[in-house]
C-alpha cells in the first residue's frame, strides 16, 4: 500500500492517491492535496463541498456523484465544475480524504 | 389471518414478483394486489433494435394484467404517495390501499428535461433517444432518411438502465451504415461521463477494444451539461464540446414521481435504497424494492430482477413468518451485449466480482467476454425465455441467483 505525506504526517493511500482510512484526514492537509489537483486556493464554497463529501461518507459508506451532489450540497453542478475543473466528485473526495467514490454500473 | 402484499409496478421486476408470491401462497393466505399507470408492458431489450428496422414496435407490448397470475389483482391507477407509517399507498385520483408488505418495483424513468437544452430545439429531430418505444420510433425514421456525418452516442450520466445498451447501439450502428453502404460517410462517436466504456476494467478493456476495431471513436469523463439543437453540440459541464449531425441522447434516469412524494422511501434521485442483499428498505421492515427502483450498487438490468426476484420471494415469506431474512443476493448480472453482425458477447458478474472472460454457466457454456454467434442466438432466445419463464417467476434451466463462479478465468489488468 502506497502512503503520501500531507501536514508532515504519512497517511496509507490508494494507487490513484485516495485516502483509503479518511479517520487520518485533517483539515490542515486540504491545502497541499488541493494543490496537486491544481486547485491554489480553498474557498469558502470549496469547504461547503468538501465537508458535505465527508458527511456523506460517513452516513453512506461512498462519496456522492456529481449529480447527487448538485442536488443535494447547495451547489450546483455548474459551480461544482467551476470549483473543481477537473471533476468535482473525484477531485472533492480526492481533497477531502475519502475513498474514491464507487460510482455506478 | 390474511396478509396483503401489495406490488408497485407490473414491469419486469414487479411481474415476476408477483407471480413468484402466488405460487408461494394460497390465496386464503395472502392477498396480492399490483398497481401500475397503464396496461402496456414493454419488452425493454428489444428497443435496440427498433431504430434499425430489427425490431417491429407493435411486437414489444404486451397486456401487463395478462402478464400476471391467476388470484393476482391488478388495479391500473396512478401513485401519489406512499404514507409508510400508515402501511396506505395513496392513489392519485383518490382511494387508497392498506398493505403488510410493500414492494416497490416502479423502476427507473427518464428525465430528458432535466438536461439544459435536450427536449428543446432539434429534439425529435436530429436529437433522440431509444430509451422508450416513442423515441426508438422516432429515431427509426431519422436513420431511414440519414445519409451521412457525424453520429454521436452519449451516456447524459449514470445510473442508466441497461448501461451496456448504449454501447450496444454503437456497434449495431456501425454495422448498419455498412450495411446501407454508407458506413464511410458516417462518423461514429461514444461520449460517455466514465473513465472507459465501461465501468469494469476487463470488460471496459475488451469493450474498447471493440469499439477501436469498429472505428468508433470513444469521448471519456464527458459529464452532459447542455444540448445545443440547432447549432448541433453537445456541451460537457467542463466546456468541451463534441459536434453532431445526429445525437442519440440517454437521458438522467430518476426513480418514480411518486418516490419523492412518499416521506422517507427514496434517495435524492427518487430510488429506493435497500439492504443489498435481503432487498429490505433500513427503516422499515415490511417494506422491499427490486429491479430499476432499488437504489443499489448494482446494474438496472432484467437479469438482476430475475435473480433478485428470487431471494426476494423468499424473504417476504420469511418476514412474514417472523423468521430473520437471507442475505442471499450477491449482485449477479448477466448481459448478452450484441456487436452486430449476428454476433454478440456476454458478461456475468456480481458485487465482488467483475465481468471476466471464461464460460457460463460453467467450463463447458457460451464464451464469456468473447463475440460469438452462439452468444447472439442466446440474446435472440431471450426474449422468448422473457415471457415464458422470466415473468411467470421460474427458473432459468441451469441457472441460479448466485453467481456461478466456475468457468471464470481470473485476469489481471
Amino acid at each position: 500500500m502506497p502512503t503520501a505525506t500531507y501536514d508532515d504526517t504519512a497517511v496509507p493511500v490508494d494507487d490513484e492517491g485516495f485516502f483509503t482510512e479518511p479517520d487520518r484526514w485533517t483539515e490542515a492537509m486540504a491545502g497541499q492535496l488541493a494543490r496537486e489537483q491544481g486547485i491554489e486556493d480553498l474557498t469558502e464554497r470549496h469547504w461547503t463541498v468538501i465537508r458535505f463529501m465527508r458527511s456523506e461518507y460517513t452516513a453512506k459508506g461512498t462519496g456522492p456523484t456529481v449529480r447527487v451532489l448538485g442536488k443535494t450540497s447547495g451547489v450546483s453542478v455548474k459551480e461544482l465544475y467551476q470549483l473543481f475543473p477537473k471533476g468535482p466528485a473525484k477531485t472533492a473526495a480526492k481533497i477531502a480524504g475519502i475513498p474514491k467514490p464507487r460510482g455506478c454500473i | 389471518m390474511s396478509k396483503h402484499i401489495v406490488v408497485l409496478g407490473s414491469g419486469t421486476a414487479g411481474t415476476l414478483t408477483a407471480n413468484r408470491l402466488r405460487r408461494m401462497y394460497d390465496e386464503r393466505e395472502c392477498r396480492i394486489t399490483v398497481v401500475d399507470q397503464d396496461d402496456d408492458h414493454v419488452y425493454q431489450p428489444g428497443l435496440l433494435f427498433v431504430p434499425f428496422g430489427l425490431a417491429q414496435p407493435h411486437g414489444l407490448v404486451r397486456s401487463r394484467p395478462r402478464q400476471l397470475h391467476d388470484g393476482i389483482d391488478y388495479r391500473r391507477a396512478r401513485i401519489d404517495r406512499v404514507d409508510l407509517d400508515a402501511d396506505t399507498v395513496h392513489f392519485a385520483v383518490g382511494g387508497w390501499l392498506t398493505y403488510d408488505v410493500l414492494v416497490v418495483a416502479t423502476g427507473a424513468m427518464l428525465l430528458p428535461e432535466e438536461t439544459e437544452g435536450l427536449t428543446g430545439p432539434g429534439w425529435g429531430e436530429k436529437v433522440f433517444t431509444f430509451y422508450d418505444l416513442p423515441g426508438a420510433i422516432d429515431l427509426h425514421h431519422a436513420l431511414e432518411h440519414f445519409d451521412g456525418g457525424r453520429v454521436v452516442v452519449n451516456v447524459a450520466d449514470l445510473p442508466v438502465k441497461c448501461p451496456v445498451a448504449p454501447l450496444e447501439f454503437a456497434f449495431l450502428a456501425d454495422w448498419y451504415f455498412q450495411r446501407c453502404g454508407i458506413r464511410d460517410r458516417v462518423e461514429l462517436t461514444y461520449v460517455t461521463p466514465l473513465d472507459g466504456a465501461f465501468t469494469k476494467p476487463v470488460a471496459a478493456r475488451a469493450l474498447s477494444g471493440l469499439l477501436a476495431h469498429k472505428g468508433i471513436e470513444l469521448v471519456t469523463e464527458f459529464t452532459l451539461g447542455e444540448v445545443d439543437g440547432t447549432g448541433g453540440r453537445l456541451v460537457s459541464y467542463d466546456e468541451r464540446e463534441v459536434a453532431f449531425d445526429l445525437a442519440v441522447v440517454v437521458p438522467l434516469h430518476g426513480g418514480a414521481a411518486y418516490v419523492g412524494r412518499s416521506p422517507g422511501l427514496g434517495d435524492e434521485l427518487g430510488f429506493v435504497p435497500v439492504d443489498p442483499h435481503t432487498l429490505q428498505h433500513p427503516d422499515r421492515a415490511n417494506v422491499f424494492a427490486i429491479g430499476d427502483a432499488a437504489g443499489l450498487p448494482a446494474s438496472k438490468a432484467g437479469s438482476v430482477a430475475h435473480f433478485e426476484g428470487e431471494v426476494l420471494a423468499h424473504n417476504i415469506g420469511r418476514f412474514l413468518a417472523g423468521q430473520p431474512l437471507d442475505a442471499s443476493y450477491d449482485g449477479h448480472t448477466n448481459c448478452f451485449v450484441e456487436t452486430g453482425f449476428h454476433k454478440a458477447l456476454l458478461i456475468d458478474f456480481n458485487y465482488e466480482t467483475e465481468p471476466l472472460p471464461g464460460h457460463f454457466p460453467a467450463a463447458v457454456g457460451l464464451p464469456l467476454l468473447k463475440e460469438s454467434h452462439a452468444n447472439h442466438l442466446g440474446k435472440l432466445a431471450f426474449e422468448w425465455l422473457y415471457w415464458h419463464s422470466l415473468l411467470p417467476g421460474r427458473e432459468l434451466p441451469g441457472i441460479g441467483s448466485a453467481m456461478p463462479e466456475h468457468g471464470k478465468n481470473h485476469v489481471h489488468v
